[in-house]
């Protein structure tokens, strides 16, 4: 990976982890005031389907996860195990778009229009 | 006369450690102690020192877990209990016993081009530097170091990443990059960026904590990867 690839990813790091720091204390809040509402899914469902704001808050929960989660991965795969290389980016590459896809899924099965 | 129990590494990578009954004297250090156990107990204990008070750095060791220096260590301050463990400084290989190769550390001082670069000669009037621009205050901060290879020896990340340039090396292409004069900036951030560089550092804080010249790498280190991001992202690296 070129040097100035391995400065945009540090870059890309901090700038996710704003941004998760952020969601997070947004999503434990949420969750905080959930729980006292009702624990059912249908319960939640049915507060969380159809809502465009939540639908926009959580995909950019899940962008600022996929960037973020993979990169810290390829630096501790690397410290731990001595990893290098092609294979180490292409693998975190691969969780990173995984963790993509995954999280897209359920924020749609979440906060996207209900199969009423 | 209490009497401490010393254990001393022996022997490279491969040994073990040595028992030693040492007699414990008011105001001595650790490296009394050492010297006392190569002059009375084994001569073929090996181990460096210089100006024993504190300014040259040679006599680092780890002492009890920690790398510090061991002229500046008081054994009242580390034996509890009587009990003293001294062993080479992390991180590097061992020559034998206390003493270790500090190749790889300069080598790495090189590869952050820790080296002033100018651009005039004897014959052109002295550089005009106040001392109280921010840059010369930013290097002042960090020009002290003397290389004696205790923050290398408390990092983590070296221990973790064998390329990673480490403290020492980053905090001296710090001071050089607020150097005024210097001309070599751009290939000097190039030199720092990246995983083996000053991106590798986890904000761990052993280097600052352990350098007997106060000096604080991690704030060098820090300020390095704001320089090199604006470099990057503005095309000059």
């Amino acid at each position: 990976m070129s040097q100035r690839a391995q400065v945009l990813l540090w870059g890309a790091q901090r700038i996710s982890a704003m941004v998760l720091a952020l969601c997070v204390v947004v999503h434990l809040l949420t969750i905080i005031y959930a729980v006292r509402s009702g624990l059912s899914a249908t319960e939640i469902l049915g507060r969380t389907q159809g809502s465009v704001m939540w639908f926009a808050f959580y995909t950019l929960f899940v962008i600022a996860v996929a960037v973020h989660a993979p990169i810290g991965l390829r630096t501790i795969l690397s410290e731990t195990c001595g990893w290098r290389g092609r294979g180490l980016d292409v693998l975190t590459g691969v969780i990173g778009l995984s963790l993509a896809m995954w999280g897209m899924r359920a924020v749609v099965g979440v906060f996207g229009a209900g199969t009423a | 006369m209490e009497t401490l129990q010393v254990r001393i590494w022996r022997g490279t990578e491969q040994g073990d450690f040595q028992d030693f009954e040492v007699p414990r004297q008011e105001s001595q250090t650790v490296l009394d102690v050492v010297t006392y156990v190569q002059r009375k107990c084994d001569s073929t204990l090996s181990y460096r020192f210089a100006c024993r008070v504190g300014v040259c750095g040679s006599c680092a060791m780890t002492v009890n877990g920690v790398s510090r220096w061991t002229c500046r260590t008081h054994v009242s301050k580390v034996a509890a209990d009587n009990k003293l463990e001294i062993a080479p400084l992390r991180n590097l290989p061992v020559i034998k016993d206390l003493v270790t190769d500090m190749r790889e550390f300069f080598d790495k001082w090189a590869r952050a081009r820790g080296r002033f670069t100018g651009s005039t000669t004897r014959k052109d009037p002295l550089a005009r530097i106040s001392p109280e621009s921010k840059e010369r205050k930013r290097v002042a901060a960090g020009i002290e170091c003397i290389g004696c290879g205790v923050c290398y020896s408390a990092c983590d990340v070296v221990s973790w990443n064998k390329d990673y340039l480490g403290p020492a090396a980053l905090n001296r292409a710090w001071t050089l990059i607020n150097d005024v004069r210097d001309t070599a900036r751009a290939e000097r951030l190039a030199a720092v960026a990246g995983d083996a560089g000053c991106h590798a550092c986890h904000t761990h804080i052993s280097c600052t904590e352990r350098c007997p010249m106060r000096l604080s790498p991690t704030a060098g280190i820090a300020g390095l990867k704001r320089a090199v991001l604006a470099a990057t992202l503005s095309g000059e690296i």
